[in-house]
């Protein structure tokens, strides 16, 4: 046997260890051969829109999310992303540009498109007077899935957020929590393999916001593509892998999370002190801002180490109690870039 | 899973759904046609109606039955088409529908679908009423079905085109108030047009409705002032270029999308 294939493939035949080792050497080149061959979640070329008031809202954006990706849009109010949103949605008419949702043109393929597309919009956007299990079974109907397992799915999916219990109560006796959990079940039930999600948390209290977060989390490790919009930085920081930054109908930035980050030359740290200071320390190499006499405030440079920080700290007699940053750190990124997008 | 089998699903759903929404609030919606036209065969038909005698030789009451079911069926149809395709605009949930693979002729039939339901079981209900005064006779169940039917379908493609106008809730009263109304009480529903002088008689036969009350008149009397394919060529007409205006919009994106 082991004749046989050295004489067939000129070589000896691999021990197990061998194939092991073949396939741990392949498997990601073969990852990436798939991932280059494999159409985009999201494909954007030169996208416009001008309304009809004249608001040119897009000019010319070009975005690409790669499939089971983790992707944020970020930008400020009326930056431009909902509209981009809604042209993908087909809610909104596009002036020019192309969108394909997986290799499906809106313009050409348009139902095969929606197909993949599931949508939680910012607004809540379900008939208030219909009962909870009734709206995913509607929706689900709407993709053509039969009623039996329509129902099947709903019960899934409200099982999933938390809403079983609510599913035979009209939508509007749901908090404001319940409701945008209702839109993320409604837009889930025909398993789309984009998800789009508008603002999925505004307005929700914290403990509900984490545990969306993982639940977006599982479905993303589960194969589906993930485009978020959000207000809170936290949010995008803690789920996204990728983000585009857009700003008056432009793409600003575009890039990888951590490569975002890595931008971050400066943080800034407020450190409580357990003693009132007497007066602010000169400590070279680090710039030391009087709060008040129990709170200092500390810029620290990316490539200076913390523990350098407190050992000079220290060496002047002075205690930290506790420290925190000032700022969330994309949401200085954030700005920074908003606000050179501007000047530019 | 073929498109037309997907197709199918989703239209059979939007019927459910709009049979669902009219008959959760049954109150607004089916009690209240057959208190008015209880009403009206109280007062017209038992009251007033006995001083009238006969209509083109038949009795007063039973004259104004069809005429007062497809009433009840033409603003019925009308009204839940507009109030729910509105309704569903103004709290946006027509997005669902916009967002999913539900191609536009569909949406329009499956509001249209719900329509001649509610229609139907307005009609149904009317009907039941008027037992109360006069024992059912139908001369040609056939023809009262399909003209009933088609009223309703082209009075729901009015109302779909109306929901897609309108800004607000006066917009989707305006039509059937100063329109639908006069159109509905001016179209043979009380009197045969023969009573009329020949100028008005004249004017009359622009009223599509007219022809619509007198088809459905025949298939329970047996009489009507004109032939029967005319009526059903209005009807059928009028439903082509409805659904052709209704797909346009929707196409188009008019009122419903930016």
């Amino acid at each position: 046997m082991s004749d046989h294939f050295t004489r067939f493939y000129g070589v000896q035949k691999p021990s197990l260890e061998g194939y092991v080792r073949i396939f741990c050497f392949t498997r990601p080149l073969l990852r990436e051969c798939h991932r280059q061959t494999m159409p985009k979640a999201l494909c954007i070329r030169q996208l416009t829109k001008t309304y009809k008031n004249g608001l040119e809202a897009l000019k010319g954006i070009d975005l690409d999310v790669e499939p089971g990706d983790f992707f944020a849009l970020l930008g400020p109010n009326g930056a431009g992303k909902s509209t981009t949103i809604s042209i993908i949605a087909s809610l909104v008419n596009k002036s020019g540009g192309s969108v394909s949702i997986f290799g499906h043109d809106l313009d050409r393929d348009l139902y095969a498109a929606k197909r993949c597309l599931g949508l939680v919009p910012q607004e809540f956007n379900f008939n208030t007077f219909e009962p909870v299990q009734e709206i995913l079974v509607n929706q689900a109907g709407y993709y053509g899935i039969p009623r039996k397992e329509a129902w099947k799915r709903a019960e899934k999916y409200l099982v999933e957020l938390g809403l079983w219990e609510k599913r035979k109560d009209m939508a509007r006796m749901l908090s404001g929590g319940m409701k945008r959990r209702l839109m993320i079940a409604r837009a889930l039930v025909h398993e789309p393999r984009l998800l789009i999600l508008d603002e999925p948390t505004a307005g929700v209290d914290i403990e509900i916001r984490r545990s969306m977060w993982q639940f977006l989390k599982d479905i993303n490790q589960q194969g589906c593509t993930i485009i978020l919009t959000t207000h809170y930085l936290e949010e995008a920081e803690t789920l996204c892998r990728n983000i585009a930054i857009i700003d008056h109908g432009r793409i600003i930035e575009n890039t990888t999370m951590k490569g975002l980050l890595g931008q971050l030359n400066t943080e800034t740290f407020v450190l409580d002190l357990t003693r009132p200071l007497v007066h602010l320390p000169d400590l070279t190499g680090h710039r030391l801002r009087w709060v008040d006499e129990l709170t200092l405030e500390a810029d620290v440079d990316r490539d200076v180490s913390l523990n350098r920080l407190f050992v000079d700290l220290n060496r002047e007699g002075i205690q930290v109690r506790s420290m925190r940053n000032k700022t969330n750190r994309l949401e200085q990124l954030f700005m920074h870039m908003v606000d050179r997008g501007r000047a530019k | 899973m073929t498109n037309a089998h997907s197709n199918w699903i989703a239209f059979k759903t939007i019927i459910i759904k709009e049979v669902l929404r009219f008959s959760r609030i049954w109150i607004q919606t089916i009690l209240p046609p057959m208190i008015t036209m209880g009403l009206y065969f109280v007062i017209f038909g038992g009251l007033i109606g006995a001083r009238i005698g006969e209509m083109d030789g038949i009795r007063y009451m039973d004259f104004i039955i069809p005429g007062l079911i497809m009433m009840a069926v033409i603003t019925n149809a009308y009204a839940n088409v507009v109030s729910s395709f509105y309704s569903s605009k103004f709290q946006r949930h027509l997005e669902e529908m916009l967002v999913s693979p539900v191609p536009n002729y569909l949406i329009i039939l499956g509001f249209m679908g719900g329509g001649i339901c509610r229609g139907l079981a307005v009609g149904v209900a009317v009907t039941l009423v008027s037992l109360f005064f006069s024992p059912l006779s139908i001369h040609n169940p056939a023809v009262a079905l399909s003209v009933v039917v088609l009223t309703a379908a082209l009075f729901s493609l009015a109302g779909l085109i109306n929901g897609v106008f309108a800004r607000s809730f006066d917009d989707i009263s305006i039509i059937p108030t100063f329109i639908l109304t006069p159109l509905t009480y001016l179209g043979g529903v009380f009197y045969s047009i023969t009573l009329l002088p020949e100028f008005w008689q004249g004017v009359s036969m622009f009223n599509p409705i007219l022809y619509m009350v007198n088809a459905f008149r025949y298939g329970f009397l047996g009489v009507t002032d004109f032939s029967l394919w005319l009526s059903y060529g209005i009807i059928i007409g009028f439903i082509l270029a409805l659904y052709g205006i209704a797909l346009y919009l929707l196409n188009k994106g008019i009122g419903i999308r930016q």
